[in-house]
């Protein structure tokens, strides 16, 4: 039963990324493209533990973690630029 | 594996892909960016919450231990999203995104 | 030198020396090392952003405020979810929200809560500390708004950080 929930879960992530993917394209500004990559990513982090889960090892936990701290320092980064036109002051 | 626990973890992981599904359907079809703001930060981050608290019960039940990378994936997906939301809000308001025509009130910029 | 040798924040070394131990495979006299080494580099390397400590926190108020946001933040997605799905369009509205609190850290608590609470995203915090500005995605009225978020979420707080 397990098996079945998974499979539907994944296609629901999956479509999720896709319609990401389709606002990261379509803008129509600047913002909505940085917050679709955010979601994009977020997404990218429930792919990866659904993965864990089908292939029954915690192995890809740990880079599942080091997207969730690198995804949000470049989402910071990204807004900063944008309203500042530069990272580092 | 217990049959309560393979329900339970089915289940959240139904609703996970479906809060999921709904933050991104959000994101494609709301009218404007800070409307399409909510999505993300309230349905993605609650339906990858579940999905990785799915994961906790999985594997502590397969007796694998419960493990602390789920914690803090969860934690930290928590702390972060209205921080990125803030970000993203405040650069929009920098660049004067549009807003929808119906949108009631003003925004600032400092 | 000697000075630098201190731990500014312990809390938030002991969190660091936990972390790291969770982290690693199994506790060993190596982990236990390098958790010291980060229990104590990132403090110091951090010192400059941390805001000055509130006068008192009542940390036993913490676990009800806590509980009190999970919930809401899983009503808070029902509503936005249903809200997506249905084919009206949302009525958004900008709201400017008197702040009562005046720490730094109660105000940031303050805005990520209401980011992920009902139909509400903290937009912004103005220079001075006194307003903030909500994008709210579905509101009737500006003052039911500011009357719930200061009722459930900033007395609680007012109660913590006094």
């Amino acid at each position: 039963m397990i098996l079945i929930a998974l499979y539907i879960t994944i296609a629901m992530v999956t479509l999720a990324a896709l319609l990401n993917v389709y606002r990261v394209i379509k803008g129509p500004d600047a913002p909505d493209r940085v917050l679709a990559l955010d979601t994009l990513y977020v997404n990218a982090i429930a792919l990866i533990v659904l993965l864990g889960i089908t292939l029954q090892t915690r192995m890809y936990l740990e880079s599942a973690l080091l997207i969730a701290v690198m995804g949000f320092v470049g989402t910071v980064a990204m807004a900063k630029y944008l309203k500042r036109g530069s990272v580092i002051e | 594996m217990s049959t309560f626990a393979e329900y339970a973890v089915s289940a959240l992981l139904l609703v996970g892909g479906a809060f999921t599904l709904i933050g991104a359907i959000g994101l494609a079809r709301l009218p404007d960016f800070y409307t399409r703001l909510h999505g993300p930060t309230k349905a993605t981050t609650v339906g990858v919450g579940a999905i990785v608290v799915s994961s906790v019960i999985y594997f502590s039940t397969l007796g694998r231990g419960i493990g602390i990378e789920e914690v803090l994936i969860t934690a930290f997906l928590f702390m972060t999203a209205p921080v990125s939301a803030n970000f993203l809000a405040k650069a929009a308001m920098h660049l004067e995104v549009k807003t929808t025509e119906n949108t009631r009130g003003q925004t600032w910029d400092q | 030198m000697l000075d630098r040798l201190s731990f500014p924040q312990p809390w938030l070394s002991l969190t660091l020396f936990a972390t790291w131990q969770f982290l690693s495979d199994g506790i060993s006299g190596g982990s236990v090392v390098l958790g010291i080494v980060l229990a104590w580099g990132i403090p110091q390397l951090t010192r400059g952003f941390w805001p000055d400590r509130p006068a008192v926190i009542r940390g036993w108020r913490a676990p009800a405020y806590a509980l009190r946001v999970l919930w809401d933040i899983i009503v808070a997605s029902v509503e936005v979810a249903k809200l997506i799905l249905s084919p009206r369009q949302p009525r958004p509205m900008f709201i400017c929200y008197p702040l009562e609190l005046d720490h730094p850290l109660a105000i940031s608590i303050l805005v990520s809560t209401i980011s992920l609470t009902p139909g509400t995203v903290g937009a912004d915090v103005s220079d001075d500390n006194k307003l903030i500005l909500i994008h709210s995605l579905d509101a009737e009225d500006e003052q039911e708004v500011i009357d719930t978020i200061r009722a459930r979420y900033e007395r609680p707080l007012l109660e913590m950080f006094r």
